[in-house]
């Protein structure tokens, strides 16, 4: 079995891992870690009899993540702080939701950045209250700088100057560019309080925007970990509307896949139509799993045929061009 | 990977896979006193960017678990370098168990002296120096202090001597197990100096700080007393991992600067280095 998969497998089923030889525990870590999944392994297993190595690293990973957790939580308080006088409804997204509305999905994820959703009419003003509270911008580069304002989702990233962390303020859930629009004021609207003043999307909105950001944006790298949200999120609380949901939103045939490949790959139960996997998505999950026991990425052609899928996805073809051509002058290189 | 080594160094344990044999070779010529772990804490990959540049003027990157974008590779001839570089690295940006504060360390008695500052204070050399005194070597690169009970472990890497130093030492070892001369790296001529038998033996064993000293050479003889507040700031920034341990951190340093006393010394030479150490100490 590939490395990745014996991921997913633990993942599923975690006592599979009794069995295993030292070797295997040294490869099934190096791709936790690769795919930014070693806490959410070591919750899964926890509590289990465990060789003493393994429990000292999986304590080790509960006690990072959880760290992790309440840093990104006092992060999004500073951000509360910041925006709180302008009264505009800020929506937190991704793992700093899953973690300030306690969902499954949070249990050792490891959170990055700060990602929130605010309403498009009040960019700019969101921009300027951060800044005057600390954030500055990262992007030296006149050329990004003008990409993001024009054409991104989000505005170009901001490094608070103290505390060293990045925020990213999104109006959207994909890039303006892309053939698919979803509906921004619409998950806004949608969207629900939290006891702090912040909001989280809806149940659906949620899966929503882990679909988009999984399977219409981006080259798939790190897509274990934002397949596993999604699983987890099914299993709490069933399918039931996120096809209407995603619909709306333009995105039903990625929530479709999502559902096929999350049974696929950690068993999660789906209706039966989901079951069955087609012959685009046996190859969504040789790139999602492409991992060798070293962590390193393998499948080279595979994932530069995703990443140039991401940016057919994410721009039209003369754009496209006048894009990667800019950005090659500049010395970019993909997929190192 | 086609050439793998595992080792353990105090608590932690490492595999480093190789494409190439040398680095590999060196490693376990080096190490070979030290425990192999089957299941390491931290993996070190040492690669060739492009297939033909295993062969074709041969440049080693760095990887792992954990990496920093856009590290500068290094010559083949340096790839024992590269290896201690990719283990430090892993101890930097990823142990959590311990507070990490980048300072060497020996230790009679059970009493460790931590010895910090900028490179080029001294930390290696003085620490090979008092190894050669009959102190036993802690490390030279980082002293781990558990936030659970406060002692100093053990994190007795191959010491690291540069330029001037590698003399100094050499004279003071004569018996000593040197690795090969890498000439010319980022931080000048660098050689490798394998810890004496007591070290490796007992490198498990943790020891309580007793005394926080930062040296500075090349200065006239002087020594003042460093008060907790003026260590703390210092500590933490000789913390790789402060931050990220955040309030166990904390606690940790804060109960380190209050019950160990610091000093700052100054030295012209390393015999009145040691002399200030050890009559300190």
């Amino acid at each position: 079995m590939n490395p990745g998969w014996r991921l997913a497998t633990i993942l599923r089923d975690p006592s599979a891992s009794l069995a295993f030889s030292p070797e295997e525990w040294t490869e099934l870590l190096a791709v936790a870690r690769a795919e930014q999944m070693a806490g959410t392994l070591a919750h899964r297993l926890h509590g289990l009899a465990l060789p003493d190595r393994i429990k000292r690293l999986v304590e080790d990973a509960i006690a990072s993540t959880e760290q992790v957790r309440l840093a990104a939580l006092w992060e999004a308080e500073m951000a509360r702080r910041a925006l709180a006088p302008l009264g505009v409804p800020v929506v937190l997204l991704k793992g700093t939701a899953f973690a300030a509305a306690g969902l499954s999905p949070s249990a050792g994820r490891n959170i990055g950045d700060l990602d929130i959703l605010v309403p498009l009419e009040s960019l700019g003003e969101v921009e300027a209250a951060l800044i005057a509270a600390g954030w500055e911008w990262v992007k030296p580069d006149p050329y990004d700088d003008a990409y993001y304002r024009r054409w991104m989702h989000e505005l170009p990233p901001l490094i608070h100057r103290e505390r060293d962390r990045m925020i990213d303020v999104h109006h959207t859930i994909l890039p303006l560019t892309a053939r698919i629009t979803p509906d921004a004021a619409g998950l806004i609207a949608a969207s629900e309080p939290l006891e702090n003043g912040l909001c989280i999307l809806s149940r659906p909105d949620i899966l929503v925007h882990a679909v988009a950001h999984l399977l219409a944006d981006g080259d798939l790298a790190g897509g274990m970990r934002n397949l596993w949200d999604f699983h987890c999120l099914v299993r709490d609380g069933g399918t039931e509307g996120l096809l209407e949901r995603a619909r709306h939103h333009g995105l039903a045939r990625e929530m479709a896949r999502a559902l096929r490949l999350s049974h696929a790959l950690y068993g999660t139960e789906v209706p039966l139509e989901y079951q069955r996997l087609g012959l685009a998505d046996r190859l969504y999950l040789r790139r999602l799993t492409a991992r060798d026991g070293w962590g390193r990425q393998t499948r080279r052609p595979l994932r530069m045929a995703f990443y140039v899928r991401s940016h057919w996805l994410r721009m039209p073809p003369a754009m496209l061009a006048r894009h990667l051509w800019t950005k090659y002058r500049k010395g970019y290189r993909p997929v190192g | 990977m086609r050439h793998i080594a595992h080792l353990r160094i105090g608590p932690a344990a490492f595999r480093i896979g190789s494409h190439w044999r040398a680095p590999i070779a060196a490693l376990e010529d080096l190490y070979r006193d030290y425990p192999k772990p089957e299941i390491p804490d931290f993996n070190v990959h040492l690669f060739a960017a492009r297939p033909w540049r295993r062969y074709l003027r041969p440049a080693v990157h760095i990887g792992g678990d954990f990496t920093i974008p856009d590290a500068a590779p290094l010559p083949l001839a340096q790839g024992l370098l590269a290896a201690e570089m990719g283990m430090n690295l892993q101890m930097a940006l990823a142990q959590r168990r311990y507070l990490l504060l980048h300072a060497s360390a020996v230790e009679r008695d059970g009493k460790a002296v931590l010895m910090t500052g900028i490179s080029g204070a001294g930390k290696s050399t003085l620490a090979a120096l008092l190894m050669a005194r009959g102190w036993r070597l802690m490390g030279d690169e980082f002293v781990l202090i558990d936030p659970r009970t406060g002692a100093a472990h053990a994190f007795p890497r191959l010491i690291s001597l540069k330029n001037q130093a590698i003399a100094v030492a050499q004279a003071a070892h004569p018996q000593g197990r040197f690795g090969p001369l890498l000439a010319g790296t980022p931080k000048g001529d660098i050689r490798h100096l394998v810890p004496d038998a007591r070290a490796i033996a007992a490198m498990a064993e943790p020891a309580s700080p007793s005394l926080i000293l930062f040296p500075r050479f090349g200065f006239d003889t002087a020594e003042r007393p460093v008060l907790p507040s003026e260590a703390f700031v210092r500590l933490t920034q000789a913390s790789t991992n402060y931050v990220h341990l955040a309030e166990p951190g904390f606690d940790a340093l804060t109960r380190l600067v209050q019950s160990v006393p610091a000093r700052a010394i100054d030295y012209p030479d390393t015999e009145v280095g040691i002399a200030l150490v050890e009559a300190l100490a």
